[in-house]
C-alpha cells in the first residue's frame, strides 16, 4: 500500500482503543509491559495525525467512509485543515504528558497505574475522536467516552476530589444532554445527521423556529463543556484536586476541543450568515468573552493555590478565543484559532511546573515556590518561559495570537474587547511576577543563608530526567511557534477561516 | 388550548419529565437523589427522541422475505428505525453515567461517612 | 457483603431458572437484526442473571465461580472480537466494518451477528463488575 492507501484515520482512533483493552489482561501477566504499550499506542496516533497533516496540505480534505457507506447515510471521519492541526496538537501534547506521567503517577497514585493508564488511553481515544469525526451523533459519543473518563481520572484525586468529580458529573452530563437535544431536533428538521450534508441543507431553512432552537441548544451544551463563563463553576475545582498527570493533559485538551466543537458547528455547520445575520449572536460572544477575560483575571488574582490560579487563566483563554468569534472579522477569527494552538501548549507547560512542584514539595500553593530557582532551576527556566507566553511577550507564540486578536478588536472597533484584553494582559503580570517572586528573590535566599548556618547546604534537587525533557520539548515549542508562526497562519489557518465573514 | 394540550402531548410529558429531572438536581441536598434527577433528565431526551420516529399507522421496520424480496418498499409505511439506534446509544451513555457516578459517591461516603450535602461541605473546611 | 438468602423457594427458584434466562439472552443477542433487541439489550440479561445469582446464593458463591479476572479478560474479549471483525474486513480489500466483503452467504447478517456478540459479552461483564464493585463496600 502506498502513502495515500494507509489508513490513518482508522489507526488514530482505533489503536489506543485496542491497547486500552489491551492493559488489564497484559498487566496480570506482566506489568512492566504496560507503560511501554501506552507510549506506543500515542505514538502511533501521532504519526498517523502527521501523515494525516500531510495529506491534508497536499491534497485537500481527507474523508474516511464507515462500513463503505456514503455520507449521509453513514458516518465518516472528516479531516480538512481546522482538523488537522488539532489532531496533531492533540497527539503531541498526549505523547509529551504520557512521557511526563511515568514519575507522578509513581509517586501520587501508587499501585493503581493499571487503571490509570487504562482511563488515560480512553480519555485520549475520546478527544482525537472528538476531533477526527464528521457525524453530529458520532460526535455526542466520542464526547461522552472522553467525559466519563475524565469524571473517573479526576476522582482519583486527592482531598476534595471525588466531590469536585461529582459536581462536574452532574454539570457535564447536562451540557452532553443539551447538545444531544439540539442534534435531535436539527434531524427533526432535516433528517440528516452528518455535518457537510447539514451544511447543504440548513440555509433553506435559517428562519424556523426548530432550527434556531436546535442551535442555542447545541451553542449552551458545548459552552458548558467548555467553561466559557458563567457555566465555568465546575472547572476549578475539578482540575485543581486532580493528580498532576491527569490536570496536565485534560486542561490543555478538554477545553480547546470543546472549543474546536464550538468553530467547526458556528462555521461549518451553520453558515456565518445564520448567527451574523439572523441571530445576532456575535454580540452575546463577545460579551461573555470580555466578561470571562475580567473575570478569569480577577478570581487569579486572589488565589493562594497555583494550580487554581491556572485554572482561572485558563476561563480567562476560553474568553480571549470566544471574543475572538464574537468580533467576527477575519483576523480576529485567525487570532481565535491561533491561540486556541498557542493555549493547549502554554497550559501543558505551566501544569507540567505544577506537577513537577508537586513532585517535590507535595503541594501545590504559591508559597511551595520558595527558592524554587535555587532548589530548581530547570523547572523555574520551564516555568518562565510558560509565564512569558501567557503574559503575551514576543518572541513566544502568545504574542502573536494576541497581537492578531488586538488588531482585530481594533479593526471592527470594538474597543471594550481590547480594553479587556490590555487589562488581562497586566493582570497577568501581576500574578506570574508573585509566583516569579517567590522562587527566585531576597527572602529565599535569606532562608538559603539561614538554613547554611544550620549546616545544611541547599543542593539542587530537581525534578526527575522523565519529567524535565517533556517541560523542554514544550517550552521550545513555545518558542518554535512564536518564531514560525508566519508559516503556520499562512499555510494552514487561514483555510479554515470561512469566507462570508466580511472585512 | 385543549387541541394543543392533547395534539403535542409528547412534547408536554418530555418537557415536564425534565423539569422534574432539573428540580431534583438543584433543589435535593441528597447526593443520591441528584443522581437521580440526573438520570430522569436524560431519560426524557431519550423519551422524546423516540416519540420523534413514531408513525400513525406504520409498520415495524423490517423488509419481510429478506433480501430477496419481490415487492416495492414505500418508505413511508415503515416507522423510523434512526432514532431508535441512536437511543440506543444514548441509553449505554446514560448507563456508564450512572455507573461512573455511583463510584464517585461510594468514594465520598468513604471519605465524609455522609450523602448530604451540606454536611460534606461542613467536614470539608 | 450481599449474604445468602435464607428462603429455600428462592434459592430453588433462581437456581433452575438461570439457565433458561441466559437461553433467552443469547437469543435476543442472535434475534437483534429481526426483532428488538441486540448485543447490549442481551448483554444486560445475561449480566442480570448472574447478579440474580448473586442475590440469592451471596457474593462468594458467586465470586467463586466468576472472578473479577475473567470478567476483566471477557470485557476486553468482546471488544477484540469487534476490531477483529472491522480489520477483517478491512484486510480483505473494503473500508473498516464493511461487511459485504465477507465470504458468507449473507455477509452483512453475518457480520453483524458477530459483532452483537461481541458486544453483548462486554456488556455482560460490565454489569456484572459494576455489581462486584459496587457491593464490596464495608
Amino acid at each position: 500500500m502506498n502513502f495515500y492507501q494507509l489508513p490513518f484515520p482508522i489507526t488514530i482512533v482505533f489503536v489506543p482503543l485496542l491497547v486500552c483493552f489491551l492493559i488489564p489482561v497484559f498487566g496480570w501477566w506482566k506489568r512492566t509491559v504496560c507503560y511501554p504499550m501506552v507510549v506506543t499506542a500515542v505514538s502511533i496516533s501521532f504519526i498517523s495525525s502527521l501523515g494525516i497533516a500531510t495529506r491534508v496540505l497536499q491534497q485537500g480534505p481527507v474523508q474516511y467512509f464507515m462500513g463503505g457507506w456514503q455520507p449521509p447515510w453513514g458516518i465518516e471521519f472528516y479531516i480538512d485543515h481546522l482538523n488537522a492541526v488539532m489532531a496533531v496538537l492533540v497527539t503531541f501534547i498526549s505523547l509529551l504528558v504520557v512521557i511526563f506521567s511515568k514519575k507522578s503517577v509513581e509517586k501520587e497514585l501508587p499501585e493503581k497505574e493499571l487503571p490509570f493508564y487504562c482511563l488515560f488511553l480512553l480519555l485520549f481515544t475520546g478527544l482525537i475522536g472528538i476531533v477526527v469525526t464528521g457525524d453530529m451523533f458520532n460526535l455526542y459519543v466520542f464526547l461522552e467516552i472522553a467525559s466519563l473518563s475524565t469524571y473517573a481520572l479526576i476522582a482519583t484525586g486527592e482531598g476534595r476530589a471525588a466531590y469536585s468529580a461529582f459536581k462536574y458529573v452532574i454539570l457535564g452530563t447536562v451540557g452532553a444532554c443539551f447538545y444531544l437535544l439540539g442534534v435531535g431536533y436539527l434531524y427533526m428538521a432535516t433528517g440528516s445527521l452528518n455535518m457537510a450534508d447539514l451544511a447543504g441543507i440548513l440555509p433553506s431553512l435559517y428562519g424556523s423556529k426548530v432550527v434556531i432552537t436546535a442551535f442555542i441548544f447545541i451553542m449552551v451544551g458545548v459552552a458548558i463543556k467548555m467553561a466559557l463563563f458563567p457555566l465555568h463553576i465546575w472547572l476549578p475545582d475539578a482540575y485543581t484536586y486532580a493528580p498532576s498527570a491527569v490536570s496536565s493533559f485534560v486542561a490543555p485538551l478538554m477545553t480547546k476541543v470543546g472549543a474546536y466543537v464550538f468553530i467547526r458547528i458556528l462555521f461549518k455547520v451553520f453558515k456565518p450568515e445564520f448567527f451574523m445575520g439572523v441571530l445576532h449572536a456575535t454580540d452575546i460572544m463577545l460579551w461573555f468573552g470580555i466578561f470571562a477575560i475580567l473575570f478569569g483575571g480577577i478570581m487569579a488574582l486572589s488565589q493562594t493555590d497555583f494550580k487554581k490560579m491556572l485554572c482561572y487563566i485558563i476561563v480567562a483563554e476560553i474568553g480571549y478565543i470566544i471574543g475572538g468569534i464574537g468580533v467576527a472579522n477575519p483576523t480576529a477569527v485567525k487570532g481565535a484559532i491561533f491561540h486556541i494552538l498557542n493555549d493547549a501548549v502554554m497550559a501543558t507547560c505551566l501544569f507540567m511546573v505544577a506537577g513537577m512542584i508537586m513532585y517535590k514539595t507535595k503541594g501545590h500553593g504559591i508559597s511551595d515556590f520558595k527558592a524554587a530557582f535555587v532548589k530548581m532551576p530547570y523547572t523555574t527556566v520551564i516555568f518562565i518561559a510558560g509565564a512569558l507566553a501567557v503574559i503575551g511577550v514576543p518572541p513566544t507564540c502568545g504574542f502573536f495570537s494576541k497581537w492578531y486578536l488586538l488588531l482585530g478588536g481594533i479593526e471592527a472597533g470594538q474597543w471594550a474587547f481590547v480594553a479587556a484584553l490590555l487589562i488581562c494582559t497586566l493582570i497577568t503580570i501581576a500574578l506570574f511576577f508573585k509566583v516569579i517572586d517567590q522562587g527566585l528573590y531576597i527572602h529565599a535566599f535569606k532562608d538559603a543563608s539561614e538554613q547554611m548556618e544550620t549546616h545544611q547546604e541547599i543542593r539542587s534537587d530537581d525534578a526527575p530526567l522523565m519529567m524535565l525533557i517533556p517541560g523542554f520539548i514544550i517550552a521550545a515549542a513555545i518558542f518554535l511557534i512564536g518564531i514560525f508562526n508566519q508559516p503556520i497562519l499562512r499555510g494552514i489557518i487561514e483555510f479554515a477561516v470561512p469566507k462570508g465573514l466580511g472585512g | 388550548m385543549l387541541e394543543f394540550l392533547f395534539g403535542k402531548l409528547n412534547y408536554i410529558t418530555y418537557i415536564f419529565l425534565m423539569m422534574v429531572g432539573f428540580y431534583a438536581m438543584m433543589a435535593k441536598r441528597n447526593l443520591v437523589k441528584k443522581l437521580i434527577g440526573l438520570n430522569i433528565f436524560q431519560w426524557s431526551i431519550i423519551l422524546y427522541f423516540i416519540c420523534i420516529g413514531a408513525k400513525r399507522g406504520g409498520t415495524i421496520p423490517i423488509v419481510e422475505g429478506g433480501h430477496g424480496a419481490t415487492h416495492v418498499i414505500h418508505a413511508l409505511q415503515y416507522v423510523n428505525p434512526l432514532p431508535h439506534v441512536l437511543m440506543l446509544t444514548a441509553i449505554v451513555v446514560g448507563v456508564g453515567t450512572t455507573g461512573v457516578s455511583l463510584a464517585i459517591l461510594l468514594m465520598i461516603y468513604k471519605k465524609y461517612k455522609t450523602l448530604e450535602e451540606d454536611e460534606i461541605l461542613g467536614r470539608m473546611k | 457483603m450481599v449474604e445468602r438468602d435464607e428462603s429455600v423457594v428462592i434459592r430453588t427458584i433462581s437456581r433452575i431458572l438461570a439457565p433458561y434466562i441466559q437461553l433467552f439472552a443469547l437469543y435476543v443477542i442472535m434475534h437483534g437484526h429481526i426483532s428488538p433487541g441486540g448485543g447490549f439489550q442481551g448483554g444486560v440479561i445475561l449480566g442480570a442473571v448472574f447478579i440474580l445469582l448473586a442475590i440469592s446464593f451471596g457474593m462468594e458463591e458467586v465470586r467463586e465461580r466468576l472472578a473479577e479476572r475473567i470478567l476483566t479478560t471477557f470485557t476486553s474479549l468482546g471488544v477484540f472480537i469487534y476490531a477483529f471483525i472491522g480489520f477483517l474486513c478491512f484486510i480483505l480489500g473494503a473500508s473498516f466494518l464493511d461487511y459485504s466483503i465477507l465470504p458468507f452467504a449473507d455477509p452483512r447478517s453475518m457480520g453483524m451477528l458477530g459483532i452483537e456478540i461481541g458486544v453483548g459479552i462486554t456488556v455482560m461483564s460490565v454489569m456484572v463488575s459494576i455489581f462486584y464493585d459496587l457491593s464490596t463496600f464495608e
